[in-house]
């Protein structure tokens, strides 16, 4: 009984214009003289889809950031257009960064990778269709509502209750279909990246429903179920989990598939991959509160919230080591193939990130850092630097795949891209460090008598040539995601919507 | 502090659920020979190099509708390592593995 001699991606037919929305049709599995598949294929136009998306909306999320750099630098930028000020900008730029280019990325890589792992196709494609038009209307209604200043005011929970209402919907389709293939799986073991997309979606659900408990008032406008400081902890619980599962383990799914891929070797020790799933899920809950040092929470839940963050770099850090050292005795290929460059180096910016927090969240580092720019900083060394490398590797590898092809369309716009980039994020941190440490020893300095050495506005001053220097970073950044547009667009119309077909050997013995 | 009442039950519920489905996953072989599923990955469809023997432990638990494998005419001849039909076989393979361990 010979393995099945179709490959799971089929080579296509460069040159030959196609569409995207070719619908898929069991004609390849008989073309290749399978016999040992199922008739069956892959659902793989939904992946197209959110994989399309995902680099679309990787573009209009850094473009409004952007503006909202500009606008820091030179405010009268919005000309007093309210829909253009910085604070309707703000959330419209998280939002579409975060929920619409992170969420299809893992959206698409999760259908992705749990079908071939699993080695079935999905369960209830047409939910998952379902699941994909859902999360555009969410990110259309977003695009719309954030601009006009509805908001419910908690940072990453902005949109009002009948955006977040759709939003819980989609998600629970989301997860009927996910965990719905991982049921009907003909591979008993479970691969850790499915483990990781498993425990970011039932996470992300819960934190969704707890945090968005809101009293209606009308259409547009709600207020939360919880007061105060109350309030604070839960927005925080959400704030946090949301950062430790949707832009963290979610994306370490990613990397523990798309890293042996690109590599091909496997992960460097599975054992240690399951340690670190384990490890990581039991200990993040309680990370939260240090958002809250030196506020009205109670002492005691501060250092808790500090105590487990400090906790964490030891699960983050194996599995950094862990994706890095997959490439142990291969490092050449570091060299050649700029989409491996992309992945491990998101995983060293993963390692900075993920020791950096630790240390803010120590009280006596935060009283210095809180609320400054290195908080900025902080996060985007691991939202550019992390979520933003490991997502354009992964849709490298991913995007040719679908459509028929090995390669993108520009193996040297990749490379460009991954250099323009990573120049982008160096000068974007390294000037919010210097800015923020700056703003928090200016804000700290008293005079022998008691009184501020320093003006809240001298602050802001001196930081301004930091912040150009953060736009410049962030310029060249979202240059780097044009060039992706570019060879995306140039990809998809060489290629074909190819047609996978799901191997049968196994589900018949 | 009154949300604590809500959250702390909360986590103490999740860590039981994680440790339950952690469980579960032991107890179901998940972590049996870890290394080799790591290399599964990385075959063109998805098949370790040594699954044309031993696929049987590798193959999701049938439905409760559906027959066992013992009495699939066709289980039998994907498996020539395993003894002819007629003869009597060893207790389910998966289970047999799992005792084992």
């Amino acid at each position: 009984m010979a393995n099945n001699a179709a490959t799971a991606d089929m080579p296509g037919m460069p040159g030959m214009p196609g569409r995207a929305t070719t619908p898929a049709t069991t004609a390849a599995a008989s073309k290749t003289g399978a016999a040992a598949t199922t008739g069956a294929v892959y659902s793989d136009t939904v992946i197209r889809c959110f994989a399309l998306a995902a680099v679309l909306w990787g573009i209009v999320g850094m473009l409004v950031g952007v503006i909202i750099a500009a606008e820091l630098a030179w405010p009268d930028l919005s000309m007093g257009i309210p829909w253009l000020s910085y604070g309707r900008l703000r959330p419209l730029h998280t939002n579409a960064v975060i929920f619409a280019f992170g969420g299809c990325v893992l959206m698409g890589t999760s259908y992705h990778v749990v079908q071939r792992t699993c080695q079935t196709r999905l369960f209830m494609p047409a939910l998952a269709m379902f699941t994909f038009i859902g999360w555009q209307v969410v990110i259309v209604a977003a695009a719309i509502s954030l601009p006009l200043g509805f908001t419910q005011g908690k940072e990453y929970a902005e949109l009002e209750w009948p955006i977040d209402i759709l939003i819980a919907v989609v998600w629970v389709c989301y997860a009927v279909v996910f965990f719905g293939t991982v049921g009907t799986r003909k591979i008993r073991h479970i691969y850790v990246a499915n483990w990781f997309f498993g425990s970011f979606i039932l996470t992300v659900a819960l934190l969704h429903i707890v945090n968005g408990a809101a009293i209606p008032v009308s259409l547009t406008k709600s207020y939360s179920a919880y007061a105060g400081v109350q309030d604070a902890m839960v927005q925080w619980w959400y704030g946090h989990n949301a950062v430790g599962f949707f832009l963290t383990a979610g994306f370490l799914g990613i990397m523990y598939y798309y890293i042996p891929k690109q590599a091909g070797r496997p992960v460097y020790s599975y054992r240690l991959s399951i340690v670190h799933f384990w490890a990581l899920i039991f200990t993040y809950m309680w990370a939260g509160p240090h958002h809250l040092h030196y506020t009205a929470l109670p002492d005691w839940v501060q250092s808790v919230g500090m105590v487990f963050s400090l906790v964490l770099l030891a699960p983050s850090w194996g599995g950094m080591i862990n994706g890095i050292m997959t490439l142990s005795g291969a490092w050449h290929k570091l060299r050649d193939d700029p989409i491996l460059k992309f992945l491990i180096v998101s995983l060293s910016f993963y390692g900075m990130s993920t020791f950096e927090g630790p240390m803010m969240s120590i009280k006596t580092v935060n009283a210095l850092s809180h609320y400054t720019d290195w908080t900025v900083g902080h996060v985007h060394s691991g939202a550019l630097g992390w979520v933003g490398l490991i997502s354009m590797g992964a849709l490298y590898h991913l995007i040719p795949r679908m459509y028929g092809r090995e390669k993108m369309y520009s193996t040297r716009a990749i490379e460009l891209h991954f250099w323009i980039a990573t120049i982008g994020i160096v000068l974007y941190i390294a000037a919010m460090w210097i800015a923020g440490v700056m703003q928090g020893l200016m804000w700290r300095a008293v005079n022998p008598d008691g009184t501020l050495v320093y003006s809240f506005v001298e602050s802001v001053k001196a930081t301004y040539p930091f912040y150009v220097i953060r736009l410049g970073g962030g310029l060249l950044y979202l240059g780097g995601m044009l060039i992706m547009g570019w060879n995306t667009v140039m990809t998809v119309r060489a290629g074909k919507a190819a047609t996978a077909s799901v191997p049968a050997v196994l589900a018949h013995a | 502090m009154d949300i604590l009442y809500l959250l702390i039950p909360m986590s103490a519920v999740l860590v039981l659920l994680i440790l339950g489905l952690f469980g579960w996953a032991l107890h179901r072989g998940q972590f049996d020979d870890v290394e080799r599923e790591g290399e599964r990955i990385l075959q063109p469809d998805g098949f370790a190099p040594d699954a044309g023997r031993v696929d049987v432990d590798q193959v999701a638990p049938p439905g409760p509708g559906q027959q066992s494998r013992q009495s699939d005419p066709e289980a039998d001849q994907l498996q020539p390592d395993q003894p002819q039909s007629g003869q009597p076989r060893p207790a389910d393979h998966r289970t047999a593995k799992e005792e084992a361990s």
